[in-house]
Protein backbone atom coordinates (compact mmCIF):
# COMPACT_ATOMS: atom_id res chain seq x y z
CA UNK A 1 0.00 0.00 0.00
CA UNK A 2 2.18 2.02 0.99
CA UNK A 3 5.41 1.22 -1.67
CA UNK A 4 7.38 3.76 -3.49
CA UNK A 5 6.20 2.81 -6.42
CA UNK A 6 2.84 2.63 -5.85
CA UNK A 7 3.23 6.44 -4.06
CA UNK A 8 4.78 7.96 -6.96
CA UNK A 9 2.12 6.24 -9.54
CA UNK A 10 -0.57 8.12 -7.16
CA UNK A 11 0.92 11.43 -6.93
CA UNK A 12 0.47 12.65 -10.26
CA UNK A 13 -2.85 11.52 -10.57
CA UNK A 14 -4.68 12.24 -7.21
CA UNK A 15 -5.62 15.81 -5.19
CA UNK A 16 -3.07 17.25 -2.69
CA UNK A 17 -5.51 17.18 0.27
CA UNK A 18 -6.19 13.05 -0.60
CA UNK A 19 -2.49 12.25 -1.04
CA UNK A 20 -1.56 14.51 2.69
CA UNK A 21 -4.51 11.91 4.21
CA UNK A 22 -3.40 8.67 2.52
CA UNK A 23 0.66 8.97 2.60
CA UNK A 24 1.31 11.35 5.18
CA UNK A 25 5.34 10.56 5.67
CA UNK A 26 5.27 10.78 1.60
CA UNK A 27 4.10 14.37 1.72
CA UNK A 28 6.11 15.60 4.30
CA UNK A 29 9.09 14.44 3.15
CA UNK A 30 8.38 16.00 -0.64
CA UNK A 31 8.51 19.16 1.63
CA UNK A 32 11.67 18.55 3.90
CA UNK A 33 13.77 17.68 0.73
CA UNK A 34 12.64 21.67 -0.34
CA UNK A 35 13.83 22.48 2.97
CA UNK A 36 9.96 24.01 3.50
CA UNK A 37 7.03 22.67 5.64
CA UNK A 38 3.45 22.87 4.81
CA UNK A 39 3.04 25.78 6.20
CA UNK A 40 5.63 27.46 4.44
CA UNK A 41 7.47 27.63 7.70
CA UNK A 42 11.70 27.07 7.38
CA UNK A 43 12.51 24.06 9.50
CA UNK A 44 14.24 25.91 11.84
CA UNK A 45 11.30 28.52 12.94
CA UNK A 46 8.72 28.75 15.35
CA UNK A 47 5.40 30.01 14.45
CA UNK A 48 3.53 33.53 15.64
CA UNK A 49 3.93 33.41 19.15
CA UNK A 50 1.46 36.36 21.31
CA UNK A 51 1.16 36.50 25.21
CA UNK A 52 -1.12 38.17 26.68
CA UNK A 53 -1.56 38.93 30.37
CA UNK A 54 -4.63 39.64 33.01
CA UNK A 55 -6.70 37.15 30.78
CA UNK A 56 -8.46 35.82 34.17
CA UNK A 57 -9.83 39.19 36.14
CA UNK A 58 -10.68 36.43 39.27
CA UNK A 59 -7.36 35.47 40.05
CA UNK A 60 -4.00 36.51 41.13
CA UNK A 61 -1.96 36.46 38.20
CA UNK A 62 -2.85 34.94 34.78
CA UNK A 63 -1.96 34.88 31.08
CA UNK A 64 -3.06 33.53 27.79
CA UNK A 65 -0.02 32.59 25.54
CA UNK A 66 -0.98 31.08 22.14
CA UNK A 67 1.92 29.37 19.55
CA UNK A 68 0.63 28.77 16.07
CA UNK A 69 -2.91 27.23 17.28
CA UNK A 70 -1.97 26.00 20.56
CA UNK A 71 -3.69 28.06 23.32
CA UNK A 72 -2.96 27.92 27.20
CA UNK A 73 -4.46 29.61 29.51
CA UNK A 74 -2.81 29.81 33.26
CA UNK A 75 -4.04 31.29 36.05
CA UNK A 76 -2.44 31.14 39.78
CA UNK A 77 -4.49 31.76 42.66
CA UNK A 78 -2.61 32.40 46.05
CA UNK A 79 -3.46 30.63 49.73
CA UNK A 80 -2.31 31.44 52.94
CA UNK A 81 -1.25 27.61 54.70
CA UNK A 82 1.37 26.86 57.25
CA UNK A 83 4.50 25.86 55.88
CA UNK A 84 6.49 22.32 56.52
CA UNK A 85 8.64 22.54 59.38
CA UNK A 86 11.41 21.30 57.78
CA UNK A 87 11.29 24.48 55.37
CA UNK A 88 9.45 26.92 57.98
CA UNK A 89 10.55 29.97 55.86
CA UNK A 90 9.32 28.86 52.51
CA UNK A 91 6.31 28.94 50.50
CA UNK A 92 5.17 26.48 47.88
CA UNK A 93 3.69 26.14 44.38
CA UNK A 94 1.43 23.38 43.11
CA UNK A 95 1.26 23.00 39.22
CA UNK A 96 -1.81 21.42 37.56
CA UNK A 97 -2.37 21.12 33.91
CA UNK A 98 -5.84 20.62 32.63
CA UNK A 99 -6.44 19.16 29.26
CA UNK A 100 -10.47 19.62 29.06
CA UNK A 101 -11.86 17.72 25.89
CA UNK A 102 -12.16 21.54 23.97
CA UNK A 103 -8.85 21.00 23.34
CA UNK A 104 -8.73 18.16 21.14
CA UNK A 105 -10.77 15.38 19.50
CA UNK A 106 -8.90 12.71 21.35
CA UNK A 107 -9.76 13.97 24.41
CA UNK A 108 -12.89 12.57 25.90
CA UNK A 109 -14.40 13.00 29.62
CA UNK A 110 -13.76 9.72 30.58
CA UNK A 111 -10.41 8.98 29.03
CA UNK A 112 -8.33 11.30 29.82
CA UNK A 113 -5.21 12.28 28.04
CA UNK A 114 -2.02 10.80 28.83
CA UNK A 115 0.32 13.20 28.81
CA UNK A 116 -1.13 15.64 31.10
CA UNK A 117 0.43 14.20 34.23
CA UNK A 118 3.49 14.22 32.82
CA UNK A 119 3.36 17.69 31.54
CA UNK A 120 2.47 18.94 35.04
CA UNK A 121 5.09 17.17 36.31
CA UNK A 122 7.78 18.14 34.22
CA UNK A 123 6.44 21.78 34.83
CA UNK A 124 6.94 21.83 38.38
CA UNK A 125 10.31 20.12 38.26
CA UNK A 126 11.32 22.97 35.26
CA UNK A 127 9.66 25.67 37.23
CA UNK A 128 11.24 24.34 40.41
CA UNK A 129 15.22 23.56 39.62
CA UNK A 130 15.74 26.24 36.93
CA UNK A 131 15.74 28.98 39.89
CA UNK A 132 13.20 31.14 38.64
CA UNK A 133 11.04 31.17 41.74
CA UNK A 134 12.79 32.08 45.49
CA UNK A 135 10.32 30.33 47.58
CA UNK A 136 11.55 32.42 50.16
CA UNK A 137 9.61 35.24 49.04
CA UNK A 138 6.60 33.34 49.72
CA UNK A 139 6.99 33.32 52.96
CA UNK A 140 5.07 35.75 55.37
CA UNK A 141 5.63 34.72 59.07
CA UNK A 142 8.45 32.36 59.24
CA UNK A 143 6.92 29.10 61.15
CA UNK A 144 3.36 30.15 61.19
CA UNK A 145 2.31 31.55 57.75
CA UNK A 146 3.43 31.26 54.12
CA UNK A 147 1.64 31.70 50.25
CA UNK A 148 0.91 28.90 48.51
CA UNK A 149 0.59 29.30 44.65
CA UNK A 150 -1.58 27.04 42.64
CA UNK A 151 -1.36 27.17 39.08
CA UNK A 152 -3.46 25.47 37.13
CA UNK A 153 -3.16 25.70 33.26
CA UNK A 154 -5.85 24.96 30.36
CA UNK A 155 -5.13 23.69 27.32
CA UNK A 156 -7.77 25.09 24.96
CA UNK A 157 -6.55 23.87 21.60
CA UNK A 158 -3.83 21.12 21.52
CA UNK A 159 -2.15 21.78 18.21
CA UNK A 160 1.36 20.51 19.13
CA UNK A 161 4.38 21.73 20.92
CA UNK A 162 1.93 21.43 24.80
CA UNK A 163 4.59 22.09 26.65
CA UNK A 164 6.39 25.16 25.40
CA UNK A 165 2.74 27.00 25.24
CA UNK A 166 2.33 25.53 28.74
CA UNK A 167 5.17 26.55 29.88
CA UNK A 168 5.48 29.88 28.44
CA UNK A 169 2.11 30.83 29.62
CA UNK A 170 3.45 30.11 33.37
CA UNK A 171 6.22 32.22 32.99
CA UNK A 172 4.12 35.11 31.96
CA UNK A 173 1.37 34.11 34.38
CA UNK A 174 3.96 34.64 37.31
CA UNK A 175 5.08 37.72 35.68
CA UNK A 176 1.74 39.34 35.68
CA UNK A 177 1.09 37.57 39.43
CA UNK A 178 0.55 40.42 42.41
CA UNK A 179 0.95 39.33 45.59
CA UNK A 180 -2.91 39.97 47.80
CA UNK A 181 -2.09 42.29 51.04
CA UNK A 182 -2.86 40.03 54.17
CA UNK A 183 -2.89 41.54 57.63
CA UNK A 184 -3.48 39.23 61.07
CA UNK A 185 -6.79 39.39 62.95
CA UNK A 186 -7.36 39.22 66.32
CA UNK A 187 -7.66 35.16 66.41
CA UNK A 188 -4.12 35.32 64.79
CA UNK A 189 -5.01 34.12 61.29
CA UNK A 190 -4.35 35.47 58.01
CA UNK A 191 -7.25 37.77 56.33
CA UNK A 192 -7.04 39.16 53.32
CA UNK A 193 -7.50 43.01 52.98
CA UNK A 194 -10.43 43.28 50.67
CA UNK A 195 -9.65 45.96 48.05
CA UNK A 196 -11.97 48.69 48.88
CA UNK A 197 -9.99 49.39 52.52
CA UNK A 198 -6.89 48.96 50.77
CA UNK A 199 -6.48 52.62 50.38
CA UNK A 200 -8.08 53.57 54.26
CA UNK A 201 -6.25 53.23 57.31
CA UNK A 202 -6.45 49.91 59.21
CA UNK A 203 -6.72 48.90 62.41
CA UNK A 204 -4.43 46.27 62.29
CA UNK A 205 -1.11 46.61 60.08
CA UNK A 206 -0.84 44.72 57.03
CA UNK A 207 1.80 42.52 56.40
CA UNK A 208 2.57 43.66 53.31
CA UNK A 209 2.10 47.34 52.52
CA UNK A 210 0.88 46.77 48.79
CA UNK A 211 0.60 44.10 46.43
CA UNK A 212 4.16 43.04 45.46
CA UNK A 213 5.38 41.01 42.31
CA UNK A 214 7.95 38.32 43.12
CA UNK A 215 11.10 38.98 41.40
CA UNK A 216 11.82 36.53 38.85
CA UNK A 217 15.42 35.38 38.02
CA UNK A 218 16.58 32.89 35.23
CA UNK A 219 13.32 32.27 33.43
CA UNK A 220 12.78 29.53 31.66
CA UNK A 221 12.01 28.75 27.60
CA UNK A 222 11.67 25.35 25.90
CA UNK A 223 11.49 24.50 22.45
CA UNK A 224 10.04 21.32 20.94
CA UNK A 225 11.94 20.09 18.02
CA UNK A 226 11.64 17.12 15.77
CA UNK A 227 14.56 14.84 14.38
CA UNK A 228 13.43 12.89 11.42
CA UNK A 229 16.27 10.87 9.41
CA UNK A 230 18.78 14.05 9.14
CA UNK A 231 16.42 16.71 9.40
CA UNK A 232 15.49 18.66 12.73
CA UNK A 233 12.32 20.78 12.85
CA UNK A 234 11.97 23.15 15.35
CA UNK A 235 8.06 23.64 17.36
CA UNK A 236 5.92 21.03 15.63
CA UNK A 237 2.48 20.98 14.88
CA UNK A 238 0.27 18.09 16.33
CA UNK A 239 -0.01 16.61 12.45
CA UNK A 240 4.06 16.66 12.25
CA UNK A 241 4.22 14.91 16.19
CA UNK A 242 1.77 12.06 15.03
CA UNK A 243 3.72 11.06 11.63
CA UNK A 244 7.43 11.82 12.48
CA UNK A 245 7.32 10.38 16.69
CA UNK A 246 11.06 11.25 17.51
CA UNK A 247 11.41 14.85 19.40
CA UNK A 248 13.10 16.36 21.69
CA UNK A 249 12.57 19.12 24.51
CA UNK A 250 15.45 21.41 25.59
CA UNK A 251 14.52 23.95 28.53
CA UNK A 252 17.35 26.52 28.81
CA UNK A 253 17.17 29.17 31.89
CA UNK A 254 17.97 32.54 30.93
CA UNK A 255 21.92 32.33 32.57
CA UNK A 256 22.12 30.00 29.89
CA UNK A 257 21.75 26.62 31.94
CA UNK A 258 20.75 23.53 30.45
CA UNK A 259 17.10 22.80 33.27
CA UNK A 260 16.48 20.40 31.41
CA UNK A 261 16.75 17.57 27.91
CA UNK A 262 13.88 15.61 27.42
CA UNK A 263 13.67 12.73 25.05
CA UNK A 264 11.95 10.33 25.69
CA UNK A 265 12.34 7.23 23.13
CA UNK A 266 11.34 7.82 19.39
CA UNK A 267 12.51 5.50 16.22
CA UNK A 268 15.56 8.61 15.04
CA UNK A 269 18.58 8.09 17.41
CA UNK A 270 20.25 11.37 18.23
CA UNK A 271 23.66 12.27 17.90
CA UNK A 272 26.09 14.63 19.43
CA UNK A 273 25.54 17.06 16.41
CA UNK A 274 21.61 16.71 16.56
CA UNK A 275 21.50 17.62 20.34
CA UNK A 276 24.45 20.45 19.91
CA UNK A 277 22.00 21.95 17.49
CA UNK A 278 18.67 21.73 19.02
CA UNK A 279 20.55 23.71 21.99
CA UNK A 280 21.53 26.21 19.85
CA UNK A 281 17.96 26.79 18.18
CA UNK A 282 16.38 26.71 21.99
CA UNK A 283 18.54 29.63 22.84
CA UNK A 284 17.68 31.51 19.44
CA UNK A 285 13.80 30.43 20.62
CA UNK A 286 14.94 31.93 24.11
CA UNK A 287 15.37 35.70 22.81
CA UNK A 288 12.18 35.39 20.76
CA UNK A 289 10.13 34.76 23.18
CA UNK A 290 12.09 36.72 25.99
CA UNK A 291 11.28 39.57 24.06
CA UNK A 292 7.81 38.95 23.52
CA UNK A 293 7.71 38.36 27.56
CA UNK A 294 9.05 41.73 27.59
CA UNK A 295 6.44 43.50 25.79
CA UNK A 296 3.48 41.95 27.08
CA UNK A 297 4.32 43.37 30.42
CA UNK A 298 5.28 46.49 29.10
CA UNK A 299 2.23 47.39 27.77
CA UNK A 300 0.19 46.14 30.74
CA UNK A 301 2.10 48.52 32.85
CA UNK A 302 1.03 51.44 30.38
CA UNK A 303 -2.62 50.52 31.26
CA UNK B 1 39.41 16.46 42.04
CA UNK B 2 38.53 13.09 43.36
CA UNK B 3 35.33 13.02 45.96
CA UNK B 4 34.74 10.29 47.78
CA UNK B 5 31.69 8.09 47.52
CA UNK B 6 30.18 6.77 50.67
CA UNK B 7 30.28 3.26 49.48
CA UNK B 8 33.71 3.76 48.00
CA UNK B 9 33.29 3.29 44.63
CA UNK B 10 35.11 5.79 42.09
CA UNK B 11 33.28 7.88 39.75
CA UNK B 12 33.31 5.62 37.07
CA UNK B 13 32.43 2.53 38.59
CA UNK B 14 28.90 0.89 38.44
CA UNK B 15 27.36 -1.23 41.43
CA UNK B 16 27.09 -4.73 41.12
CA UNK B 17 24.70 -5.94 38.56
CA UNK B 18 22.27 -9.00 38.19
CA UNK B 19 20.18 -10.14 36.43
CA UNK B 20 17.77 -13.30 36.65
CA UNK B 21 15.49 -14.64 33.91
CA UNK B 22 12.29 -16.20 33.67
CA UNK B 23 11.41 -15.60 37.83
CA UNK B 24 7.98 -15.63 37.16
CA UNK B 25 5.70 -18.49 36.29
CA UNK B 26 2.94 -17.23 34.73
CA UNK B 27 3.80 -14.03 32.46
CA UNK B 28 5.30 -14.71 28.91
CA UNK B 29 8.46 -12.99 30.12
CA UNK B 30 9.96 -12.41 33.22
CA UNK B 31 13.30 -10.47 34.64
CA UNK B 32 14.59 -9.01 37.95
CA UNK B 33 17.38 -6.79 37.48
CA UNK B 34 19.35 -5.44 40.41
CA UNK B 35 22.11 -2.19 40.29
CA UNK B 36 22.78 -2.75 44.27
CA UNK B 37 20.40 -1.79 46.48
CA UNK B 38 18.08 -0.80 43.70
CA UNK B 39 16.11 -4.03 42.53
CA UNK B 40 13.20 -3.96 39.35
CA UNK B 41 10.80 -6.77 38.89
CA UNK B 42 9.51 -6.85 34.88
CA UNK B 43 6.76 -9.14 33.43
CA UNK B 44 5.95 -9.10 29.86
CA UNK B 45 2.63 -10.32 29.14
CA UNK B 46 2.09 -10.38 24.67
CA UNK B 47 1.37 -10.13 22.50
CA UNK B 48 -2.29 -9.98 22.70
CA UNK B 49 -4.71 -9.11 20.04
CA UNK B 50 -6.35 -6.02 19.56
CA UNK B 51 -5.19 -2.17 20.63
CA UNK B 52 -6.92 0.49 22.52
CA UNK B 53 -8.95 2.86 20.72
CA UNK B 54 -5.79 6.16 20.18
CA UNK B 55 -3.39 3.86 19.16
CA UNK B 56 -2.22 2.59 15.50
CA UNK B 57 -3.50 -0.64 14.14
CA UNK B 58 -1.05 -1.06 11.74
CA UNK B 59 1.62 -1.58 14.31
CA UNK B 60 2.09 -3.21 16.98
CA UNK B 61 1.66 -1.36 20.96
CA UNK B 62 3.06 -1.17 23.84
CA UNK B 63 1.37 -0.87 27.14
CA UNK B 64 3.43 0.13 30.59
CA UNK B 65 1.94 -0.51 33.57
CA UNK B 66 4.64 1.05 36.43
CA UNK B 67 3.76 0.05 40.17
CA UNK B 68 5.37 1.49 43.01
CA UNK B 69 7.06 -0.07 46.07
CA UNK B 70 4.43 1.91 48.15
CA UNK B 71 1.70 5.11 48.20
CA UNK B 72 -0.19 5.57 45.09
CA UNK B 73 -0.02 6.19 41.34
CA UNK B 74 1.03 9.81 40.90
CA UNK B 75 2.41 12.07 38.19
CA UNK B 76 5.83 10.24 38.80
CA UNK B 77 4.89 7.02 37.59
CA UNK B 78 2.62 8.26 35.27
CA UNK B 79 5.63 10.10 33.94
CA UNK B 80 7.95 6.85 34.20
CA UNK B 81 5.46 4.90 32.08
CA UNK B 82 5.61 7.59 29.53
CA UNK B 83 8.95 7.18 29.21
CA UNK B 84 9.33 3.15 29.24
CA UNK B 85 6.55 2.92 26.83
CA UNK B 86 8.35 5.06 24.29
CA UNK B 87 11.56 3.85 25.10
CA UNK B 88 10.25 0.15 24.64
CA UNK B 89 8.46 1.42 21.50
CA UNK B 90 11.69 2.48 19.99
CA UNK B 91 13.66 -0.73 20.21
CA UNK B 92 10.17 -3.56 19.28
CA UNK B 93 9.79 -4.27 15.83
CA UNK B 94 6.56 -3.09 15.42
CA UNK B 95 5.82 -4.12 12.20
CA UNK B 96 5.94 -7.56 12.45
CA UNK B 97 2.99 -8.28 14.71
CA UNK B 98 0.44 -5.30 13.72
CA UNK B 99 -2.80 -4.78 15.75
CA UNK B 100 -1.18 -6.72 18.93
CA UNK B 101 -0.56 -5.21 22.41
CA UNK B 102 2.39 -6.10 24.36
CA UNK B 103 1.66 -5.24 28.03
CA UNK B 104 4.89 -4.86 30.42
CA UNK B 105 4.48 -4.37 33.96
CA UNK B 106 7.12 -3.27 36.32
CA UNK B 107 7.38 -3.34 39.58
CA UNK B 108 9.67 -1.66 41.85
CA UNK B 109 10.58 -3.74 44.72
CA UNK B 110 13.67 -0.88 45.86
CA UNK B 111 14.55 1.83 45.17
CA UNK B 112 18.07 3.04 46.06
CA UNK B 113 18.70 5.66 43.04
CA UNK B 114 18.51 4.97 39.32
CA UNK B 115 15.46 3.72 39.07
CA UNK B 116 14.21 4.34 36.07
CA UNK B 117 17.35 2.57 34.38
CA UNK B 118 17.06 -0.01 36.42
CA UNK B 119 13.30 -0.63 35.30
CA UNK B 120 14.56 0.00 31.34
CA UNK B 121 16.89 -2.80 31.80
CA UNK B 122 14.82 -5.34 33.90
CA UNK B 123 12.01 -4.68 30.94
CA UNK B 124 14.47 -4.75 27.90
CA UNK B 125 15.77 -7.77 29.78
CA UNK B 126 11.78 -9.65 29.99
CA UNK B 127 11.45 -8.74 26.28
CA UNK B 128 14.18 -11.09 25.63
CA UNK B 129 12.85 -13.74 28.07
CA UNK B 130 9.55 -13.33 26.14
CA UNK B 131 11.15 -13.65 22.97
CA UNK B 132 9.69 -10.07 21.54
CA UNK B 133 11.28 -9.27 18.43
CA UNK B 134 13.67 -6.29 19.10
CA UNK B 135 16.04 -4.13 16.88
CA UNK B 136 18.70 -4.22 19.31
CA UNK B 137 18.69 -3.71 23.04
CA UNK B 138 18.97 -0.54 25.16
CA UNK B 139 21.23 -0.06 28.05
CA UNK B 140 20.44 2.37 30.98
CA UNK B 141 22.81 4.63 33.00
CA UNK B 142 22.19 7.37 35.20
CA UNK B 143 25.43 9.92 35.97
CA UNK B 144 24.81 12.67 38.47
CA UNK B 145 26.98 15.86 38.31
CA UNK B 146 28.65 17.09 41.37
CA UNK B 147 28.84 20.73 42.34
CA UNK B 148 32.78 20.51 40.69
CA UNK B 149 31.63 19.13 37.83
CA UNK B 150 32.94 15.95 38.39
CA UNK B 151 30.69 13.48 36.82
CA UNK B 152 29.69 9.92 38.70
CA UNK B 153 27.96 7.15 37.28
CA UNK B 154 25.45 5.14 38.95
CA UNK B 155 24.50 7.08 42.19
CA UNK B 156 22.64 5.69 44.81
CA UNK B 157 19.51 7.90 46.16
CA UNK B 158 21.64 9.95 48.68
CA UNK B 159 23.82 10.86 45.94
CA UNK B 160 21.19 11.63 44.10
CA UNK B 161 19.66 13.87 46.05
CA UNK B 162 22.74 15.47 47.39
CA UNK B 163 24.06 16.24 43.71
CA UNK B 164 22.82 19.65 41.91
CA UNK B 165 21.72 17.70 39.01
CA UNK B 166 21.73 13.81 37.59
CA UNK B 167 20.97 12.56 33.76
CA UNK B 168 19.34 9.53 32.90
CA UNK B 169 20.33 7.82 29.60
CA UNK B 170 19.24 5.25 27.53
CA UNK B 171 21.85 4.48 24.50
CA UNK B 172 22.02 1.36 22.14
CA UNK B 173 23.85 -1.46 22.85
CA UNK B 174 27.05 -1.82 21.39
CA UNK B 175 27.47 -4.12 18.19
CA UNK B 176 28.97 -7.36 18.11
CA UNK B 177 29.53 -7.98 14.35
CA UNK B 178 31.10 -10.77 12.40
CA UNK B 179 31.57 -8.36 9.61
CA UNK B 180 34.85 -6.13 9.74
CA UNK B 181 35.09 -2.64 11.10
CA UNK B 182 33.80 -0.71 8.05
CA UNK B 183 30.72 -1.82 8.08
CA UNK B 184 29.18 -0.70 11.43
CA UNK B 185 30.12 2.82 10.78
CA UNK B 186 27.01 5.41 9.28
CA UNK B 187 28.47 8.73 7.77
CA UNK B 188 31.29 8.90 10.03
CA UNK B 189 29.30 8.26 13.35
CA UNK B 190 28.49 4.78 14.40
CA UNK B 191 25.26 3.68 15.69
CA UNK B 192 25.96 2.99 19.28
CA UNK B 193 26.82 6.72 19.67
CA UNK B 194 23.03 7.60 19.39
CA UNK B 195 20.72 8.41 21.87
CA UNK B 196 17.62 7.34 22.40
CA UNK B 197 16.13 8.19 25.49
CA UNK B 198 17.08 11.42 28.18
CA UNK B 199 15.88 12.30 31.02
CA UNK B 200 17.50 14.86 33.16
CA UNK B 201 16.72 16.73 36.47
CA UNK B 202 18.11 19.87 38.26
CA UNK B 203 20.48 22.59 36.62
CA UNK B 204 23.55 21.82 34.88
CA UNK B 205 25.34 23.67 31.69
CA UNK B 206 25.78 22.16 28.44
CA UNK B 207 28.59 21.37 28.29
CA UNK B 208 28.49 19.48 31.63
CA UNK B 209 25.31 17.40 29.83
CA UNK B 210 27.49 16.48 27.18
CA UNK B 211 30.51 15.16 29.36
CA UNK B 212 28.02 13.25 30.54
CA UNK B 213 26.49 11.95 27.56
CA UNK B 214 30.32 10.85 27.16
CA UNK B 215 30.79 9.15 29.92
CA UNK B 216 27.12 7.45 29.63
CA UNK B 217 28.78 6.19 26.40
CA UNK B 218 31.89 4.62 27.52
CA UNK B 219 30.07 3.09 30.31
CA UNK B 220 27.39 0.91 28.18
CA UNK B 221 29.92 -1.02 26.43
CA UNK B 222 30.74 -3.04 30.62
CA UNK B 223 27.27 -2.79 30.82
CA UNK B 224 26.16 -3.98 27.18
CA UNK B 225 29.19 -7.28 27.60
CA UNK B 226 27.63 -8.15 30.89
CA UNK B 227 23.89 -8.11 29.24
CA UNK B 228 24.55 -10.23 26.64
CA UNK B 229 26.78 -12.53 28.54
CA UNK B 230 23.25 -12.97 30.50
CA UNK B 231 21.04 -13.34 28.03
CA UNK B 232 22.41 -16.28 26.65
CA UNK B 233 19.84 -19.05 26.66
CA UNK B 234 19.27 -20.65 29.28
CA UNK B 235 19.88 -24.53 28.89
CA UNK B 236 18.06 -26.08 31.61
CA UNK B 237 14.17 -26.80 30.54
CA UNK B 238 12.15 -24.03 30.37
CA UNK B 239 8.33 -25.46 30.10
CA UNK B 240 6.50 -23.97 27.19
CA UNK B 241 4.67 -20.52 27.90
CA UNK B 242 1.76 -20.40 26.02
CA UNK B 243 -0.88 -17.94 27.45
Amino acid sequence: MGTPNAVGDWSSEMEVSAFRRLFPLHYYERHLSESIRPDARPLKRARDTIVSLGAVASSDGSALAKIGSTTMLAAIKMEVMTPSVDLPDEGSIAVEFHMPPICSPVVRPGRPAEVAPVISKQLFDSLLSSGMIDLKELSLIKGKAAWMAYLDIYCLDADGALFDAALLSAVAAFSHLRIPVVSLNDEGRMVMVSKELEGEKLDKEPVDKERRKLSLKSIPFSLTCILHKNYILADPTFEEESIMETFITVVLNSSGQLVSLYKPGGPVLAHTSAIQECVALTRQRMKELEEIIDEAISTMEID
Amino acid sequence: MEIDRADGRNPNQLRPLSCSRGVLNRAHGSASWAQGSTQVLAAVYGPKAGTKKNENPEKASVEVIWKPKTGQIGKQEKEYEMVLKRTLQSICILTIHPNTTTSVIVQVVHDDGALLPCAINASCAALVDAGIPLKHLAVAICCCLADSGLVMLDPTKLEEEKMKAFVYLVLPNSILSVLPEESSSVKGEQMEQGLITSVTHGVMSVDDYLHCLERGRAATSKMSDFLRRNLQPQLSSDSSKAG
